[in-house]
C-alpha cells in the first residue's frame, strides 16, 4: 500500500496515471460503437495502419513531437480505413482479406520507415518503438494537454451526434430511411474511432490497441441495458485498465504498459461474461442445471405413457435417448430415480444394446393420475 | 552447393522464398474461405506458445516449440469460436478479445524473463531475416541456416497437405455443405489448415515476425484473386507474386538500407495495389472504362429513341438538334457531343443540315428497342430510363 501511495505521490507517475485514465476512458467509450457496428477488427487494421503515419510525423517534425506524430497517425489510420472500404467496394475480396491486407502492408511500410529512421541514428527513435507496445511512462506533462484535448473533442462529437450515432449503430437502414446522411455519418464515426485509437496508441501500442477498443465495450455490454450506460461503463472500465497498466509498469522496470492494460481489461471481460446479471454465462449454466434437476419424474412418466398409447402397448419399452430428445434434457438421472421408486423398469430389446424403459403398473397409474390433472403428486 | 549456403544474400532470399511459398499455399484457401484474419490471431498467439514451452522445457526451437506454438494458435481459434457461439459477443469482437489477451500474456512473460530468454519483443513483431545465417546446423557436411531447415520442413508439410487433400480442400472451400454431406469433414480439414498455419507461423516468425507473416499469407493470394478465377492458376499466381515480392523487396531494402522483411511485405502490398488498379477485366481502370463505355452506349440509345419519337411533325425542327439534348434531356454539351459521335460511328444517324436524322440502321435499332417493350419517354431522366444494353 505504501508502495502505491508512494508511486501516486510522484509527479511523473501522476502524469502517467492521469494520461492513461483519459486514454482508456476515450478508447473504451468509442469502442462501444465499433463493437456494435461489428467493426472491432477495423480497429486492429487502423491501429496497425497508423504506424507509418507516426514515422512520417517523426520525419517531418524532425523529432518526437506528439502533435506531429498523432497527426501522421490519424492520417495514415484514416487512409487505412478508406483503403479497406476501397478494396471492399472494388473487388470481390471479403472483409477479412481487406482488413488483413491493409493491416499487414501498412505495418510493413511502417517497419521500413522505422528502420530508415533508426538507420539515420539518433537516440530519439527510442520514443518511437514505445508505440509498438505502449509506454505510458513516455507520456509527458505537455502530452497530457494534447491527449486530453483530442479525447474531449472526440467525446464531444459523440455527445453532439448521440442520436444519429445511436441509430447508425443499431439500425442503419432505418437511419437511411429517416433521411440521415448515413454515408457521411459513417465516415465521421469511423474518424472519431480512429482518433480514439491514435490517442490510445501511446498507452497500449499498435499491436494491442484493438483490445483496449473491444474489451471495455464487450464487458460493458454485459452489464448495461442502454447505450448511455454502456458507453459510461466502458469508459470506466477503460480508465481502470489504463490506470492499472500505468501503475504496474511504473512500479516494475522493463514492463511494457500495453500487455498489463490488456490483461487487466481482459480480466474485466472474463468476470463480466461469467457473472453479469441476466447475461452471465455462469447464471446460464446454473439455470440449465436446475432445469435438468427439475425435469420431474412425472413428466418422464407422462412421456413414456404417451409413447405407449401411440403404440397401443401400455408397457412399450422406450429408448433412453428418445426420452432425452423428447425433453431436450438429459434424463438418465431422473430415470434411475424412477426405477428406484418402482415406477419404471429397464429392459433390453435385442438386437439393440442400449437400455430401454417401460412403465410398471405403479408408474402407469401415476402417469394417468397426472394426466387427469393431479399433477400435485410429483415424485420429485 | 556449400557455396550457395555460405552466401548470405542467397540465404536471405531462400528464407524469404520459403516463407512466401508456404504462405501462398495456406493463404489461398484461407482467403477464399474468408478466414484471413485468423492468421492475424494465430501469428500473435503463437508467441504465448513459444514462451510457455520455453518456461516448461527450456527449449527455444525444435519440434516441441513448433507443437506448443501450433497448439496455442489453434487454441486462440477455438476459443474465439467458443466465445462467439456463447452469443455474448460477435465473431469479430471475439477474435479481437482472445488473441490480444494471449499475445499480451506472452509479451508480459517475455518482459518478466527478459534476462533469460533470448527473445525480445521487437523480434517478435519485426523478425530479423538479415540474421538467419547466424544460427546454422550441419546437414550432410553443409552449414545450413536453422530457419531454412525448419521452413523447408513446413513447406514440405504444407505442400504435402495441399497436394493430398487438393480435391477435398477445393470442395470444402467452395461448398462446405456438400463437403460435409459427402463425409469429408470440412471443419476438420480446415482446422488442419489452421494448425499448419500455426506451425508455419512459428517457423517463419524468427525471420519475418508476426505481422509480416500475415502479409505473406494474405496479400499474394488476394492479389491473385484479382487476376484469375480458377483455383490452380490462383495458387500459381500467389506463388509467383510471393516470389516476386521477396526478390523486389530484397533489392529495394539493400538499396535504401531498411528492414528486409518489411520491404518484402511492402513489395507484396505494391503488387496488390498494382493489381487493384490495373488488373485486366477486374481492376479499377477496367471497371471505369467499362462503366464509361456502358454510359456512352446508353446515351447513344437514348439519343436514337429521342430522334425516333420526334422523327415527324412540327417539333422535329426543334427536337432533332444537339441543343435539344442539352435543354430537354439536360445533358452537358460534352455528353451530347459524345452520344452524337458514337451514333455517327455506329452508322445510326446522320446530319441533315442543322438537324440530326436516323439512318436506316438507326430506325431499325429504334424499332427494335420499341419492340423490346421499353419505349423511351421523352423528357424523362435518361439515367434512370435507359433501354437494356444487351439482349
Amino acid at each position: 500500500m505504501t508502495w502505491a501511495t508512494g508511486l501516486l505521490g510522484s509527479h511523473a507517475v501522476q502524469n502517467v496515471a492521469i494520461g492513461a485514465m483519459m486514454l482508456g476512458a476515450c478508447a473504451g467509450a468509442l469502442g462501444c460503437f465499433a463493437l456494435l457496428r461489428r467493426q472491432s477488427l477495423l480497429g486492429d487494421a487502423v491501429s496497425h495502419a497508423a504506424l507509418p503515419g507516426i514515422c512520417l510525423g517523426f520525419l517531418v517534425a524532425g523529432g518526437r513531437e506528439l502533435p506531429a506524430l498523432l497527426a501522421g497517425a490519424l492520417l495514415a489510420g484514416g487512409l487505412g480505413a478508406l483503403s479497406v472500404q476501397l478494396i471492399l467496394r472494388r473487388t470481390r475480396l471479403k472483409t477479412d482479406a481487406a482488413l488483413g491486407i491493409v493491416l499487414s502492408v501498412f505495418f510493413a511500410v511502417g517497419v521500413v520507415l522505422l528502420t530508415h529512421i533508426q538507420g539515420r541514428g539518433g537516440a530519439a527513435q527510442a520514443g518511437l518503438s514505445s508505440f509498438l507496445f505502449g509506454q505510458a511512462a513516455a507520456i509527458l506533462r505537455g502530452d497530457l494537454v494534447v491527449i486530453g484535448g483530442l479525447s474531449v473533442a472526440a467525446l464531444a462529437v459523440v455527445a453532439l451526434l448521440w442520436k444519429e450515432f445511436k441509430l447508425l449503430s443499431f439500425d442503419p437502414d432505418f437511419a437511411r430511411a429517416q433521411g440521415l446522411p448515413v454515408a457521411r455519418l459513417e465516415v465521421l464515426l469511423t474518424l472519431v474511432i480512429a482518433v480514439a485509437i491514435v490517442v490510445g496508441l501511446q498507452l497500449v501500442g499498435v499491436v494491442l490497441m484493438v483490445a483496449l477498443l473491444v474489451a471495455p465495450a464487450a464487458a460493458a455490454r454485459q452489464w448495461a441495458r442502454g447505450l448511455g450506460s454502456m458507453v459510461l461503463l466502458a469508459a470506466l472500465f477503460g480508465a481502470t485498465s489504463g490506470l492499472a497498466g500505468a501503475l504496474a509498469s511504473a512500479g516494475m522496470r522493463g514492463l511494457s504498459t500495453g500487455p498489463v492494460v490488456v490483461l487487466f481489461a481482459t480480466a474485466i471481460v472474463a468476470v463480466s461474461l461469467l457473472l453479469a446479471p441476466r447475461r452471465g454465462l455462469l447464471w446460464d449454466a446454473l439455470r440449465r442445471a436446475s432445469a435438468r434437476r427439475r425435469l420431474a419424474g412425472t413428466d418422464v412418466l407422462v412421456t413414456l405413457h404417451g409413447v405407449g398409447q401411440a403404440h397401443d402397448d401400455p408397457a412399450y419399452p422406450v429408448e433412453g435417448g428418445m426420452v432425452d430428445a423428447a425433453h431436450g434434457l438429459a434424463s438418465a438421472r431422473t430415470l434411475a430415480r424412477l426405477r428406484s421408486e418402482g415406477m419404471v423398469r429397464a429392459v433390453t430389446r435385442p438386437p439393440e444394446t442400449r437400455a430401454h424403459w417401460e412403465l410398471t403398473p405403479l408408474g402407469r397409474a401415476r402417469a394417468e393420475a397426472a394426466l387427469r390433472g393431479n399433477s400435485g403428486e410429483e415424485t420429485a | 552447393m556449400s557455396a550457395l549456403f555460405a552466401s548470405i544474400p542467397a540465404m536471405i532470399l531462400l528464407t524469404g522464398l520459403l516463407v512466401a511459398a508456404s504462405g501462398a499455399l495456406l493463404g489461398t484457401f484461407l482467403v477464399l474461405r474468408g478466414a484471413a484474419m485468423q492468421t492475424d490471431a494465430i501469428s500473435h498467439a503463437i508467441v504465448l506458445g513459444i514462451v510457455l514451452v520455453w518456461m516448461m522445457t527450456g527449449a527455444r526451437s525444435g519440434p516441441v516449440v513448433v507443437a506448443g506454438a501450433a497448439l496455442a494458435g489453434l487454441a486462440t481459434v477455438l476459443l474465439s469460436e467458443a466465445l462467439a457461439r456463447s452469443g455474448r459477443v460477435r465473431m469479430d469482437a471475439a477474435i479481437g478479445l482472445v488473441f490480444p489477451a494471449l499475445f499480451a500474456l506472452g509479451v508480459l512473460l517475455i518482459n518478466l524473463n527478459a534476462r533469460n530468454i533470448h527473445l525480445d519483443v521487437h523480434t517478435v513483431l519485426l523478425g530479423e531475416i538479415g540474421f538467419v545465417w547466424l544460427h546454422t546446423h550441419h546437414v550432410a557436411g553443409i552449414r545450413v541456416p536453422v530457419a531454412v531447415l525448419s521452413l523447408g520442413v513446413v513447406l514440405a508439410l504444407n505442400a504435402g497437405f495441399v497436394a493430398l487433400f487438393w480435391k477435398e480442400l477445393k470442395l470444402a472451400t467452395f461448398d462446405p455443405a456438400l463437403a460435409a454431406a459427402m463425409g469429408f469433414a470440412p471443419a476438420l480439414l480446415f482446422n488442419g489448415l489452421l494448425a499448419l498455419t500455426s506451425a508455419t507461423a512459428v517457423a517463419a516468425f524468427d525471420a519475418v515476425g508476426a505481422v509480416m507473416f500475415i502479409a505473406f499469407v494474405i496479400v499474394p493470394p488476394a492479389t491473385a484473386l484479382l487476376l484469375t478465377d480458377r483455383l490452380a492458376p490462383l495458387l500459381a499466381w500467389a506463388l509467383a507474386i510471393g516470389a516476386a515480392s521477396v526478390g523486389l523487396g530484397y533489392v529495394l531494402a539493400q538499396y535504401w538500407d531498411v528492414s528486409i522483411a518489411g520491404m518484402m511485405a511492402s513489395a507484396a502490398g505494391a503488387f496488390f495495389a498494382l493489381a487493384l488498379v490495373l488488373a485486366p477485366g477486374r481492376g479499377i481502370v477496367a471497371q471505369e472504362l467499362r462503366r464509361h463505355a456502358q454510359r456512352v452506349d446508353a446515351d447513344c440509345r437514348a439519343l436514337v429513341a429521342h430522334l425516333h419519337s420526334h422523327r415527324e411533325g412540327p417539333e422535329r425542327a426543334e427536337e432533332s438538334t444537339a441543343r435539344a439534348l442539352e435543354e430537354h434531356l439536360r445533358w452537358s454539351a460534352q455528353r451530347a457531343r459524345r452520344a452524337i459521335l458514337e451514333g455517327h460511328d455506329r452508322g445510326l444517324l446522320r446530319r441533315e443540315g442543322r438537324l440530326l436524322a436516323l439512318t436506316e440502321a438507326g430506325l431499325a435499332t429504334a424499332r427494335q428497342m420499341m419492340a423490346a417493350g421499353r419505349p423511351h419517354m421523352p423528357g424523362q431522366d435518361p439515367e434512370t430510363d435507359t433501354v437494356p444494353l444487351k439482349r
